[in-house]
């Protein structure tokens, strides 16, 4: 759907979060019962660890329609798996070329290290890339991939 | 020869191909003769001449099975997909271009402006000052002259017609397509529509005979005239970018043992949705260090790993093609 100047004022940043069950999902959880308050623009995913985030969920992500996707998990030597936030970060580093060659702005895709203690930090990150991303404006990403051009 | 049964009605065509699809069919050999004591060839552009309008003329099913290669570019190939799904009872996907887009797909990192700039007004080689791009139509004394219109997106042909099976490959193995052909002939049970056939359900690693240790650690690609292969260790642990992890076998490792890494020609196995995601994510798990710089130092040794990773499914991929 063409965006309108009446949906363009009402659109707000949609984010899909995939975040670790051990530390940055149990943040948001802190987050929450400390009523910290933040952009209402996340759609949690839990995983068990960031290593378990294929790069395809990422790409998945936005062909279906999010502005942004953010990764969240262990602060190195912290994973609860021992080295599933390096090969997070492995994946990450090369998955933020590919996209870059896709034509998608890097700044749609975030890591962050958020420890279970960390709700503060985790409603800087989420207000920071909402912020972001209503500045870089809707995902052009789902519309494309839908519309082929003959 | 005596004939029981009557014999099959096969058909190969191309869309957007380079021929190679076509010139594996003609490398079974002395086998096409096996294949032509069960089978009439009604339609082969690149061996026959048979006109478009013959093969619209044919009644719908009329073909028993058709190899169709090449991905779909143009209006040509698009109509020629309709046209020989209808006449055809099995239509194959021939090849890594008509399965997944292919080589051609990689014109989905640019649009068509772009790629009709580049060849009409600034390739090195051309002497074009009034900057003519070629149009669809065109008037001319003797009349109207068509050619096909050239698509923005390449299409796989599964993205434009039903399609039974596909064969992937670039182009496939030969051996694969007598195979398929014969189990065809002898009329054994068919795999489920849709399924990849010609191919392993397993990945080239497993086929290959190089040494390989657990733990590649690797810490820099090297493109491969910038490094001596050994001849015999896993060509990643030696830091030339191969494919061969993420990549279905079938094909007998066959760029591997000609000491070239594998570029993942015959696609992702069953239930991978992203060819290029899939690779990514076996290559950047093979890769060492922990601190920021040092993977960045890695991952930027990696030229192009988008047209690496895509390099035979762009179209047929999540994305699809270059968003913007
Ligand atoms: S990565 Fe390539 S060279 Fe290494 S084992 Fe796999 S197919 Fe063989
Ligand atoms: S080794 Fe890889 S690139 Fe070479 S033919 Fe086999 S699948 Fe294709
Ligand atoms: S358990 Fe949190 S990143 Fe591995």
């Amino acid at each position: 759907m063409p965006l309108t100047e009446q949906t363009k004022q009402d659109w707000s940043p949609r984010i899909v979060a995939f975040f670790c069950n051990w530390c940055t999902y149990t943040a948001s959880d802190l987050a929450g019962v400390s009523r910290l308050r933040y952009a209402p623009s996340t759609r949690v995913i839990r995983v068990m660890c960031s290593g378990r985030i294929d790069p395809e969920f990422v790409i998945e992500a936005f062909t279906q329609g999010a502005d942004g996707v953010l990764i969240g998990g262990c602060h190195p030597g912290d994973c609860h798996y021992s080295e599933g936030n390096y090969k997070c970060l492995r994946r990450y580093h090369l998955l933020q070329r590919v996209i870059a060659q896709m034509g998608i702005d890097q700044r749609r895709l975030r890591l962050e290290w958020i420890s279970a203690s960390e709700g503060k930090r985790l409603q800087e990150v989420v207000n920071e890339m909402t912020e972001t991303l209503r500045q870089l404006g809707p995902s052009t990403i789902r519309e494309v991939v839908q519309t082929v051009i003959k | 020869m005596a004939q029981d049964k009557p014999k099959l009605k096969l058909a190969v065509y191309w869309g957007a191909a380079c021929g190679g699809c076509c010139v594996s069919v003609l490398d079974v050999h002395e086998k096409l003769l096996d294949i032509l004591a069960h089978a009439d060839l009604v339609f082969w552009p690149i061996a026959l001449d048979i006109k478009y309008k013959d093969v619209e003329e044919m009644p719908d099913g009329s073909i028993d099975i058709t190899l169709f290669n090449g991905a779909v570019r143009n209006s040509e190939n698009e109509h020629m997909a309709h046209v020989l799904r209808q006449k055809s009872k099995i239509l194959i996907a021939y090849g890594s271009c008509a399965y997944l887009g292919g080589i051609p797909g990689l014109a989905n990192f640019s649009t068509r402006e772009e790629l009709l700039r580049r060849v009409y007004e600034e390739s090195e080689s051309l002497d074009n000052p009034q900057k003519i791009h070629p149009q669809p139509s065109t008037e001319v004394s003797e009349g109207h002259l068509h050619i096909p219109s050239f698509y923005n997106d390449v299409l796989t042909l599964g993205q434009v017609v039903d399609v039974d099976y596909y064969i992937p490959g670039c182009p496939p193995q030969s051996e694969r397509l007598v195979e398929v052909f014969m189990d065809i002939v002898s009329g054994k049970d068919l795999p489920p529509k849709g399924s990849v056939i010609g191919a392993s359900i397993r990945v080239q690693c497993d086929e290959c005979k190089r040494k390989k240790s657990d733990k590649k650690g690797i810490t820099r690609f090297y493109r491969p005239w910038e490094v001596t292969d050994d001849g015999e260790t896993c060509l990643n642990e030696q830091g030339i970018l191969c494919m061969g992890p993420a990549t279905r076998a079938g094909c007998g490792v066959r760029c591997v043992e000609g000491n070239a890494p594998c570029r993942g020609c015959y696609g992702p196995l069953d239930g991978i949705g992203d060819a290029g995601a899939r690779i990514l994510s076996a290559i950047a798990s093979m890769l060492d260090g922990k601190e920021p710089e040092e993977i960045s130092r890695a991952t930027d040794s990696i030229v192009d790993p988008a047209g690496t990773f895509y390099r035979f499914s762009l179209p047929g991929s999540k994305l699809r093609r270059k968003v913007s």
